[in-house]
């Protein structure tokens, strides 16, 4: 991989916060099949507590906060990477079923599962012999 | 007044500051050679704390048991692999940004570092080693008889 793609990117896109701290684009995976649509982002740092989803219309935001990134009394001595919170936004193009949204956070990994609104959702047209 | 000459020396001037910003890019690509490769995986953030180092390291996504950390006199290795999840049938790829494969990364301390007493810490996708001096490479003080 090139060296930028593995640095992280800084999000210079989003709206001013209060923190003052660097916000990140979390890199992410994303994968449908006929019911769902599935977010996979990569979150250092993020629990289930400090992760936020917010799904307005067709807009999905996904940020995170990172509390303690540092080490508590350490000094930071060599660094390769900086601490910052995640945002990032996207436009789904199909409707989701909102009610069944499923978010896990797991080794600071977001997994999101959109299911399909039924409407969208394709549908078998049986073909009748004439 | 404004002679040609006069014309092509202000133009010479303008161009001058860009002359050196290049000048400085230059310097600054080629003296990161041969130091730390900003590409090697994962990052990592070393930290001092209490003489101890703590190495901090960004390893999203996983299994801490598959995660293979080893100490050798000044020598640190974080191994491990990021694994493609596999996902339900009949799924299609929309877009895949996320690193996967094995990687191995050696950092050398600039000490000795006590092996038994290392310990490691995953926790939300975060590695935290710390890293204790053998007792032999301490600082010692010395007193004056």
């Amino acid at each position: 991989m090139v060296e930028k793609d593995m640095q992280k990117t800084e999000n210079v896109s989003a709206t001013e916060r209060i923190r003052s701290v660097k916000t990140f684009v979390p890199r992410v995976d994303i994968y449908e099949n006929k019911d769902a649509l599935f977010l996979v982002a990569d979150m250092p740092g993020v629990d289930e507590k400090t992760v936020d989803i917010e799904l307005e219309k067709n807009v999905l935001t996904i940020t995170g906060r990172v509390e303690n990134g540092r080490v508590a009394g350490g000094t930071l001595m060599y660094s390769e990477y900086e601490i910052g919170d995640y945002e990032r936004v996207f436009t789904l193009s199909e409707e989701i079923d909102r009610d069944k949204i499923v978010a896990t956070v797991k080794n600071g990994v977001l997994r999101l599962e959109l299911p399909k609104a039924e409407q969208v959702k394709p549908k078998k047209i049986a073909i009748t012999a004439a | 007044m404004f002679n040609p000459t006069l014309w092509r020396f202000r133009r010479f001037a303008d161009v001058m500051p860009e002359m050196l910003n290049l000048q400085r890019e230059m310097n600054r690509l080629f003296s990161a050679v041969g130091q730390k490769a900003p590409q090697d995986y994962p990052a990592v953030n070393i930290w001092e704390k209490e003489g101890k180092a703590v190495v901090t390291a960004e390893v999203p996504g996983i299994d801490p048991g598959k995660m293979d950390i080893s100490v050798s006199g000044d020598l640190l290795t974080i191994a491990g692999a990021a694994e493609n999840q596999a996902f339900a049938e009949g799924g299609t790829y929309l877009r895949q940004e996320r690193g996967i494969g094995n990687f191995k990364r050696t950092l050398t301390l600039p000490f000795q570092v006590d092996a038994q007493a290392v310990e490691a810490k995953y926790e939300r996708g975060v590695l935290k080693i710390t890293l204790p001096r053998v007792k032999e490479d301490l600082p010692k003080k010395i007193k004056i008889s």
